[in-house]
């Protein structure tokens, strides 16, 4: 019980003295994404419209391109050597591959969050938080209003607030995933990204890293790829279900609202892996 | 299933923990017996029975004598398999006593023959600038040599670990088309003969540009020797980085340079430190270059960048072959320090290299008695959910990890 009330006490944002409001949420839009590791392709023209404010869930079999697919959507994807892609992404209606956009600056636009979590092991839970300001060259004094603010909306606030200054690795593996759901708020994204964000935690911490997301959502567009169907019904709006068949790239079978792909999918492999009948 | 409502009479026994161990106490025993023996009976058919005589043979024989007959003793105690498992661990064994050997030895010899005129307050405090074959032994030191050493040792640092450590950088972060050849250059350097680097600095910069023999040039050939190991250890501290990592910091919206120099070498600075320590014990000792390139003196030499500079091993080589037993003890007095600076180089680098560990240690130490809650709301959630099951969650909505793959 102390869990659920805390949670809610937790993620209020802004509950205290709100500091600047985050950034409004911006719709993602990947129009016939392809991609290539080499001359091995593992996308075939994928397009997927993800709307500002609302929670995309991709779910699919292993190997059927997911993580390509997101790490496309903040130019991750061509930090492998060899990597290639075709298509556009739209971040509220701009290419993120145009020619005039930094990579570092639609990086800082859609924030990322990892399988593992990966806090920086040489420095401090504060510092953590302050880890993008410092990383783009901002100043990082005095922004103690953003620390609070960014572990609150993670839910993770109540938890350290009297331990800011150790590290970050001395958390909890939970703890530590939502301390890097923090890091990546504290930039200001308009989207996040998370991969699999759950899948090396324990139950109670995935539910908590679940309340998060929901209230995130609220300012922030999530993109969310997960092996757990329960968990896609609960968190998203929309689905979009990946499949690859044997020796060929991956692709988009079906995509719409949650309710729908779990509950009348239109293709009989999407009813089969929601229903857990292969994978 | 219910649980028995009696307690068991035996649990009101006080517990005795013990240690199950291999190997009994006779054991030892048996050991020393069977090397006793094995000697006894190799000096009776060797030395008195055989015309043969000699140290090397006699250790050679006793050993294996030593091993069959332990063998036996095992086996007729313990049985075949336990025969061959002991003496396999007492061969291994003996082995890296072999191993240590030598070196003690070499420490042993040098610490014997130098800590005489090592202790005397002038192997610190005065230079070879009025010694004389007639001086007495309390006279004379080494201080120049300390004094060239440490400097050419700075300024070997100074020169190959920016410059190692930028390379690694360079070949594990940046990497590309030139990462190939500049790996197999950076090895091709570590096999480079300590004398060929000397020769190189000696023709290209005193015998071509003019410089004077100084301390710089022959920390300038000391530092192509340290820059390979340097480079090659920061290269492998690196690698152990997890890509995640250096992703969440690009994946912020960091430009490469600040995730590598603000992520990526903070987590590996104990690593990199260790990297130049080993780098200096090894460029310290070295003497071959140094012949052709700081030359040598006898007189103190403050300034690195001008005039023959001496240094402790320069001083040794020097000094050991001299007619003057005076000389040859100053000159052992000499190994001793260098032997001591490379000891005290290495147990640093394991110190440094030691240090996230510990302070991990330290870290769990003081976690291990859970903290005293701040608030009380904080208490039940701080308890990590890893460690302890949730003793109120909502099980009908908890998650399967691992569903349909
Ligand atoms: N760095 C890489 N180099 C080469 N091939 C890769 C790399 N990463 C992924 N792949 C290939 O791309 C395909 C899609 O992988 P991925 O996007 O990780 O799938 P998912 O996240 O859905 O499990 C797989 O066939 C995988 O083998
Ligand atoms: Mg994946």
């Amino acid at each position: 019980m102390t869990f659920r009330t805390l949670d809610r006490a937790d993620t209020v944002p802004g509950s205290r003295s709100a500091p600047a409001p985050p950034r409004a949420s911006a719709s993602l839009e990947a129009q016939s994404v392809s991609a290539w590791f080499g001359s091995h392709k593992v996308l075939e023209r994928v397009s997927l419209t993800m709307s500002a404010g609302g929670v995309t869930a991709l779910i699919g079999p292993s190997g059927c391109g997911k993580s390509t697919f997101i790490r496309i959507l903040n130019r991750m994807h061509e930090l492998v050597p060899g990597a290639m892609l075709a298509g556009r992404v739209l971040l509220d209606g701009d290419d993120v591959y145009g020619d005039q956009v930094q990579a570092t600056d639609t990086r800082r636009r859609i924030g990322m969050v990892f399988q593992k979590p990966n806090p920086f092991p040489t420095m401090t839970i504060r510092d953590n938080v302050l880890a993008g300001l410092k990383l783009t060259g901002q100043a990082t004094s005095g922004r103690d209003a953003l620390v609070e603010q960014s572990l609150q909306r993670a839910g993770l606030w109540n938890e350290v607030r009297n331990r800011l200054d150790s590290p970050g690795g001395a958390l909890s593996g939970g703890q530590q995933q939502r301390l890097c759901i923090a890091r990546a708020l504290a930039v200001g994204p308009e989207v996040l990204l998370m991969d699999e964000p759950c899948s090396a935690l324990d139950p109670t911490s995935t539910r908590r890293i679940e309340e998060t997301i929901g209230e995130i959502a609220r300012d922030v567009t999530v993109v969310i790829v997960t092996h757990n169907m329960q968990q896609a019904q609960r968190v998203s709006d929309q689905c979009a279900f990946f499949l690859a068949a044997e020796d060929e790239p991956g692709r988009i079978v079906e995509a719409g609202a949650t309710a729908q792909i779990f509950d009348a999918p239109t293709d009989p492999r999407t009813a089969d892996y929601v229903h857990g009948r292969f994978g | 299933m219910s649980v028995p409502a009696t307690v068991d009479p035996a649990h009101r026994v006080p517990e005795r923990p013990v240690r199950p161990r291999m190997v009994g106490r006779d054991d030892g025993l048996v050991l020393v017996g069977s090397a006793a023996s094995g000697m006894s009976l190799v000096w009776v058919v060797y030395e008195r029975l055989l015309p043969l005589s000699g140290p090397v043979g006699f250790w050679l024989l006793s050993y294996v004598a030593f091993l069959a007959i332990y063998r036996s003793v095992v086996r007729s105690t313990h049985g075949a398999l336990a025969a061959r498992d002991r003496v396999m661990a007492v061969v291994v064994t003996s082995g890296a006593l072999g191993l240590a050997a030598p070196l003690t030895l070499i420490i042993l010899f040098v610490f014997s023959k130098g800590i005489g005129a090592l202790v005397k307050p002038a192997f610190f405090t005065q230079t070879l600038a009025k010694v004389g074959p007639l001086s007495p032994e309390d006279q004379g030191g080494a201080q120049h040599a300390i004094v060239g050493t440490l400097e050419q040792l700075g300024l070997t640092v100074a020169v190959s670990a920016p410059l190692g450590v930028a390379t690694a950088v360079f070949l594990n972060e940046v990497g590309g088309r030139l990462a190939r050849p500049v790996r197999t250059i950076v090895d091709a350097m570590s096999g480079v003969p300590s004398i060929v680097a000397g020769l190189f600095v000696y023709s290209l910069l005193i015998r071509t540009l003019g410089w004077s023999f100084s301390g710089f040039a022959a920390s300038l050939a000391l530092a192509m020797l340290m820059l390979p190991s340097v480079t090659r250890t920061t290269e492998e501290v690196l690698r152990l980085v997890p890509g995640g990592l250096r992703e969440s910091a690009l994946a912020l919206g960091a430009p490469e340079w600040r995730a590598t120099l603000q992520v990526v070498l903070p987590t590996v600075r104990a690593g990199v430190v260790t990297a130049v320590i080993l780098g200096m014990a090894r460029a310290v000792g070295e003497t071959a270059p140094l012949i052709m390139t700081s030359f040598n003196s006898s007189v103190m030499n403050w300034n690195p960048f001008s005039g023959p500079q001496s240094s402790l091993p320069i001083y040794v080589y020097r000094l050991v072959g001299n007619s003057d037993p005076g000389q040859v003890r100053r000159a052992w007095a000499g190994a001793l320090a260098l032997i001591v600076l490379v000891l005290g180089l290495f147990t640093m680098a394991r110190w440094v290299g030691g240090a996230p560990q510990r302070r991990e240690r330290r870290r769990q130490r003081r976690q291990a008695p859970a903290p005293a809650p701040a608030s009380a709301a904080a208490a039940p959630a701080s308890t990590s959910a890893a460690a302890a099951p949730a003793p109120t969650v909502d099980l009908t909505r908890t998650d399967h990890p691992g569903g349909p793959q």
